[in-house]
């Protein structure tokens, strides 16, 4: 008769149990280390990738634009073709003339159509709108500029930065009313139901209770929308066009910095290949300028 | 509820001498007042008159109408998507749901506080007591301190509020911010005030303050109060009704109410076998 182990037979240790259960537990414990660690790894390695081509891009800017971001660069003219030297000082200035223009007529349409989907209308015509603002979120770039093209170039008979600013308005129409419509709706209902309850106005209330406590997630919105536009090239290609010289009124056509730098880097000249790195650090300056205002936006709002 | 006459917070003068000779009427008379939402009737046929400058208590367990019917008084629903109010409400005679009475003059008059205090958070006290006349269209500086400094007396608040009215309504404490909340209700000079569970998330003493502030304004005011906290009602109202499943199942003086109930229901309710 060999001696059969019996599970149902109560140990006599209990001692002995609770040592067995530590010791299980430690086991657990060593597993669950190696696991976290392996976590830890595998999200500091996600984040190298993901910062890298930041680092990279920067840093490739600046080693091959870097040296050509003179003075001169930044407030001379193009010399005419052949001479080396010059700047985009012409093309600096359309950019923000542009992406200004674009904001002051995208802010009030995408901010109007992001309250209209929240406190207004029916629900039908609410999704109606949202459904619209997300197909046009998708829009390809160069649709815009091909849009205003017919209906503005081809009017006005000539390429122009108000035709310019419109075809980027029109990307960012969509941009800023999603972030509007997302941001009134963090906004409490209890502020709402309070402003009503006093004898506001709807009308009021929205101005002076809503938009004022969503204010800065909007222009949050509104900022990063431009960010968004500031590098576009291709709804300026056939709209703004692109000008060597300073453009003396909106009905002209106007230079911009994504535009001067594809110009210049599809050209044979090395010289305007150095403006173009140049160009291109600028503009990524501006972008990320864009974004740290917006991250302080953001910052301010949660404290 | 005679304790709180000789109170100091009381120094302010009566803000509506004229409606004296209305105490005997009523503030509300409610009659047959249905609310559905969608399909579901939440309220069925509820009449009761609310005495005016009394607290008027509501109690009944969750859900049994207490919130949908006052906002039914100052026609809150209208933005609810799917609520429908049927019935007929008077406020000192005026028939509120008439199609030419206008919301806004209505909501001026019946003041609303709300469970949860909501200053709004990027107003100063100052700012949060006085939006209701500024966008009501008062400019007069000397006007608009006055009232400011009414209503916080009013409210309660003014001592603790007089040295810092440009910081922000929500760096009070939480019983501060729910008395600013009657400071800025109170500041457009309603006749009757709501009060939703005013106190249910406050602290004991934050909600002793407000009930005694609650006593006192009574005599000036019409209150009805929301609560399903009944030593609260015994406490602070002078007449309470019992709602139950949407329905009104009895209405009288508190004491009546609590120490000798009529129906069978509300001494059910009160010896807690149910809700
Ligand atoms: N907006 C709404 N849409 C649909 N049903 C609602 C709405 N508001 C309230 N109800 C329903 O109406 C009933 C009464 O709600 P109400 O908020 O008036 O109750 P209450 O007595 O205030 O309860 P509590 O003490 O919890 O605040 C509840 O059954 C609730 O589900
Ligand atoms: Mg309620």
């Amino acid at each position: 008769m060999s001696p059969q182990p019996n599970p149902s037979h109560p140990k006599p240790h209990s001692q002995k149990e609770a040592s067995n259960e530590e010791r299980a537990d430690s086991r657990h414990f060593w597993i669950r280390k190696v696991v976290d660690r392996f976590f830890q790894i595998l999200s500091i390695l996600a984040a190298i990738v993901v910062i890298s081509p930041l680092l990279l891009v920067f840093v490739f800017l600046l080693s091959s634009g870097g040296s050509s971001l003179t003075w001169d660069f930044l407030t001379q003219l193009p010399k005419p073709v052949g001479e080396t030297g010059g700047g985009m000082a012409n093309a600096i200035v359309g950019s923000c003339i542009l992406v200004s223009l674009a904001t002051l007529v995208s802010t009030p349409v995408g901010v109007l159509g992001g309250i209209c989907v929240c406190e207004y209308g029916d629900a039908r015509l609410r999704a109606a709108i949202r459904f619209t603002a997300d197909v046009l979120n998708g829009v390809p770039s160069i649709i815009w500029g091909i849009v205003v093209y017919s209906w503005v170039v081809l009017r006005m008979k000539t390429f122009s930065g108000l035709a310019g600013g419109l075809a980027l308005s029109f990307i960012m129409i969509p941009l800023i009313l999603r972030t509007t419509e997302d941001v009134i709706r963090l906004v409490p209902s209890a502020y709402r139901e309070a402003g009503l309850a006093l004898g506001l106005r709807r009308g009021q209330v929205i101005l002076h209770i809503i938009l004022a406590t969503a204010r800065r997630g909007v222009l949050t919105g509104v900022l990063l929308a431009a960010a968004r536009v500031a590098g576009e090239t291709a709804p300026l290609l056939f709209t703004a066009f692109g000008n060597r010289v300073w453009a003396a009124h909106l009905q002209e056509p106007m230079a911009a910095l994504p535009l001067q730098i594809f110009t210049y880097a599809i050209s044979p000249y090395p010289d305007w290949h150095r403006q173009a790195w140049a160009g291109a650090l600028v503009l990524l300056a501006l972008v990320f300028f864009m974004s740290i205002v917006v991250r302080a936006l953001a910052k301010g709002k949660s404290q | 509820m005679s304790a709180s006459a000789s109170d100091p917070k009381r120094a302010v003068p009566a803000s509506s001498e004229g409606a004296d000779p209305q105490k005997q009427s009523p503030a509300f008379q409610i009659e047959d007042l249905h609310v559905w939402f969608g399909s579901r009737a939440v309220l069925h046929g509820i009449s009761l008159n609310i005495p005016s400058h009394q607290v008027t208590g509501i109690i009944g367990p969750s859900g049994c109408g207490k919130s949908t019917f006052l906002r039914a008084l100052n026609r809150m629903h209208e933005f609810t998507p799917g609520a429908r109010v049927q019935g007929r409400i008077r406020l000192f005679g005026d028939d509120i749901y008439e199609s030419s009475g206008d919301p806004i003059l209505l909501r001026r008059r019946v003041g609303m506080v709300f469970q949860k205090s909501n200053p709004f958070p990027t107003m100063s006290i100052q700012e949060n007591v006085l939006i209701g006349l500024r966008l009501a269209g008062t400019r007069n500086r000397e006007l608009l301190e006055e009232r400011l400094e009414e209503a916080l007396r009013m409210a309660a608040l003014w001592s603790e509020v007089k040295d810092r009215l440009h910081a922000p309504g929500t760096e009070l404490s939480g019983g501060q911010q729910q008395r600013l909340c009657i400071a800025r209700a109170l500041a457009v000079r309603p006749e009757v005030l709501l009060m939703d569970e005013p106190c249910s998330a406050l602290d004991p003493i934050a909600t002793a303050q407000i009930e005694s502030l609650i006593r006192d304004l009574g005599q000036r005011y019409s209150i009805v109060l929301a609560t399903h906290n009944l030593q609260e009602a015994g406490r602070t109202a002078d007449r309470t009704a019992f709602f139950l499943e949407g329905r009104l199942i009895e209405f009288g003086s508190t004491k009546k109410l609590f120490t000798n109930p009529s129906q069978k229901q509300t001494e059910d309710y009160l010896t807690g076998r149910f809700g």
